[in-house]
């Protein structure tokens, strides 16, 4: 394998050569956003006023639902980008892929801040949530604890991480005023300490994520309850992350005609694929160590779950790893697409369709209660266009290239 | 360029050497994974023996419990049409029934506490495990054991009620209010407001057949052990309200049992024991191993987090090699203008 030489081309990891977008921000598209954000935001109010029964169909069979599972287990799967993109780069010193990381880091920062809210939304006793800071409540051996202040730190690492991105366009005068000169120096200086932070607090909770479900024991189909949870949740963050990266600047550069980073999201394809490669051993190797691979075959609710979920991670592996076949646009599309689906599944399945309380409860969630998911989602996407136009975050010579008018 | 070549080389086995050992330390750990120590029994461990060969479904404990605890009747929509609102008729505990009894009925229902065409009660309540899941799940300490009774409260002023304790209690106790804009967890908490007044949990007070016994988990269990050893049919003084007081028992035929006691064991045991006539398993008690799952996460957590190491020697590793990557940019940067004194 080639030595990759760290180029020039984007020289300062803290001052990039990025440009904003530009062009209008209130198109079609994102006034239907706007909409359903709308609709969620109804939804959210009612959720306030009456309880979360009458929007949502959780129970206290299954009092985790769609908020905490596509927003908080998923959705920060889906900000992972910026994290994988930073173990990458810095940690492993693959500058090539550069500049991939600005907008890595912003589908994180709002992947995160928006679980942050949905979580806001799901909490019984919201009033209550400054508690989680409080030492003298602090409960360390609770699992969701350390997600908790884990995930709490690493939204403020994001800020900070992106924060050059804004100060690159504020006007002096502001700058001045506010000394935010002195502020940006500091953070060329120290930002690869929370570039490390970036690269741990995500390593942490993103593992813990799966140590959650340790508790749930004979609550969980043994098919995905295993002592090696932990790891397979942050293997799967990662290829998720990556897999965000490679939907995202494939997505971007057609819809705002960009040049293409092909080049790049080959070479990037294969780093996923070792992954799922990895996490297939991890998978089916714990399985067999425990004796009950059998139970995937039983062609029951949850061999059928298992099966699906084993597919979609393994169908990409074979596009992703072939050069040829991956310098095709639509086939890595289509492999992203089913890797972002698998890890997905992988997750839901974990924390609601694997799980049976017993007593005859059942869980399938109501419009309402989906409708505040869309909202949140729709959301985050909403402001991932206005930060792009307005600030620098894509690469500048494609930026410039391709601004749409 | 060589040189630049040479330092990214050395740079990359670097990379490649911590993060290796980033990633083998806990994983080698994790292999060498287990759980943590069980937890035991608390000294002055108090708790009930709930029979249900004696149990007669009466629901006096239920309504007991109701007004010991001001909880509000609750009427089941299915039910609204016939009992007007005024019966409390709740189906499980919920967020507004602490406690319940539930019935197990089998084809034509002719005899009590048989599996087969049979019937038989079973009641619902915390079990007070000697290491609860709850507890170990909640992030804000609002789940408490008592050191000394061990009973386990519940603190609604610190709880933000992200429901992990009903995800992860075994035996969907504690109970969420959704259908409250404030609502709040409930479970039962052993009456431990009466307790401190020295008297009686209201179920075992009112129980009229001795079938919810208050006592101290030690003497319950040897009374449980004294009635599994009885031969079924003989008559028998069960004891009524608490073990070792002062009421008149209640003469009764020994119950067919289920040679089990469950509770005793089950998830590091609990504080409540169980005789039935039917399979607990068919009474909703489900079939659980003899450790707690809170000691298998928690076995976990240590072994990830033990004061730190793992995450601050890994935190180490990524600001060396972050700010190796930083600096190497920075000195190659031609277009460099800014000149600070720093990463030197
Ligand atoms: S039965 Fe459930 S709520 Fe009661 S102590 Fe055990 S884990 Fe906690
Ligand atoms: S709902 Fe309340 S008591 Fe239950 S785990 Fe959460 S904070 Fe703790
Ligand atoms: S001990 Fe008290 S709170 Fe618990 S079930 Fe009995 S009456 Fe209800």
């Amino acid at each position: 394998m080639s030595v990759l030489h760290p180029v020039a081309e984007s020289p300062d990891p803290v001052l990039e050569n990025h440009q904003p977008l530009g062009g209008r921000i209130v198109t079609k598209p994102f006034m239907l956003l706007g909409l359903l954000v709308l609709i969620g935001g109804y939804f959210i109010l009612r959720r306030f006023l009456f309880g979360m029964g009458d929007v949502s169909h959780m129970s206290n069979g299954y009092p985790i639902g769609t908020w905490v599972v596509l927003d908080v287990v998923i959705g920060t799967a889906f900000g992972c980008g910026g994290f994988a993109m930073a173990l990458l780069v810095y940690i492993l010193n693959r500058n090539v892929y550069h500049p991939l990381i600005r907008p890595a880091l912003l589908g994180g920062v709002f992947g995160y801040t928006l679980a942050g809210l949905a979580v806001m939304i799901d909490l019984g006793r919201y009033w209550n949530a400054f508690n989680l800071l409080m030492p003298w409540y602090a409960q360390i051996n609770s699992v969701i604890f350390e997600v908790a202040l884990c995930v709490m730190a690493y939204i403020t690492v994001l800020w900070i991480e992106f924060w050059p991105a804004f100060l690159e366009r504020m006007p002096s005068a502001i700058k001045k005023r506010f000394n935010l000169d002195k502020f940006q120096v500091f953070l060329r200086r120290y930002m690869y300490v929370f570039i490390a932070l970036g690269v741990l607090l995500p390593t942490m909770h993103q593992s813990s994520l799966g140590s959650v479900l340790l508790i749930m024991g004979s609550k969980l189909s043994p098919l995905w309850y295993t002592q090696w949870l932990p790891l397979l949740f942050l293997i799967s963050a990662l290829a998720m992350g990556y897999g965000v990266v490679m939907l995202e600047a494939t997505l971007v550069q057609r819809s705002f005609k960009l040049p293409s980073e092909a080049a790049l999201l080959t070479k990037l394809s294969r780093v996923v694929a070792g992954l799922l490669v990895l996490f297939l051993i991890v998978r089916i190797g714990d399985l067999l160590a425990r004796g009950q691979l059998g139970l995937a075959f039983n062609f029951d609710r949850y061999s059928i779950l298992f099966l699906i979920e084993t597919a979609l991670f393994a169908a990409p592996i074979a596009i992703l790893a072939s050069q040829r076949r991956c310098a095709n646009t639509r086939l890595r599309f289509l492999a992203t697409i089913s890797l972002l689906a698998a890890g997905s599944l992988y997750r839901m399945n974990g924390y609601l369709l694997a799980v049976n309380p017993g007593n005859g409860w059942t869980y399938f969630p109501s419009a309402p209660e989906l409708m505040i998911t869309v909202g949140v989602v729709c959301l985050e996407i909403m402001l991932y266009l206005i930060f792009i136009k307005t600030l620098p975050v894509l690469p500048g010579r494609t930026a410039k290239a391709g601004r749409p008018s | 360029m060589d040189a630049n070549r040479r330092q990214f080389l050395r740079g990359a086995a670097g990379a490649l050497a911590t993060t290796a050992a980033a990633v083998a330390a806990p994983v080698s750990e994790a292999v060498a994974f287990g759980p943590r120590e069980p937890k035991t029994l608390p000294p002055k461990a108090v708790g009930m023996l709930y029979d249900s060969t004696l149990c007669v479904g009466c629901k006096a404990c239920v309504s007991a419990c109701k007004e010991a605890n001001g909880m509000p009747a609750e009427q089941p929509a299915s039910l609204a049409l016939w009992n007007e609102g005024t019966w409390d008729a709740a189906e499980d505990i919920s967020g507004k029934t602490l406690n319940v009894i539930r019935v197990y009925q089998n084809g034509t229902m002719v005899e009590k506490d048989r599996e087969q065409d049979g019937y038989a009660f079973v009641k619902r309540h915390c079990l007070h495990c000697v290491d609860p899941s709850c507890i170990s799940v909640c992030p804000v300490s609002a789940m408490q054991k008592n050191p000394v009774t061990g009973i386990v409260t519940h603190n609604p002023d610190a709880c933000i009620g992200c429901r992990y304790c009903v995800y992860g209690c075994p035996f969907n106790v504690p109970q969420y209010q959704f259908d409250e804009p404030f609502g709040r967890i409930s479970k039962c908490q052993f009456c431990n407001h009466l307790q401190a007044q020295g008297k009686l949990p209201a179920c075992c007070d009112v129980c009229p057949t001795g079938a919810s016994l208050f006592g101290l988990v030690e003497d319950l269990q040897a009374e449980a052990e004294r009635r599994l050893a009885a031969k079924p049919g003989e008559t028998y003084t069960f004891p009524r309200g608490k073990l070792g007081g002062d009421r008149v028992g209640h003469e009764a035929p020994v119950g067919e049992y289920q040679p089990h006691i469950y509770g005793e064991k089950e998830s590091g045991g609990t504080q409540v024991r169980y005789l039935t006539g039917v399979p607990h398993e068919k009474l909703g008690l489900p079939e659980l191993p003899d450790h707690s799952y809170a000691a298998v996460s928690e076995g976990m957590q240590h072994t990830l987090y033990k004061g730190m190491i793992a995450p601050l020697a890994l935190l180490g590793g990524l600001v060396v090699l972050a700010r190796r990557s930083a600096k190497a940019y920075r000195d190659e940067d031609p277009t460099r203008t800014d000149d600070e004194e720093d990463s030197r």
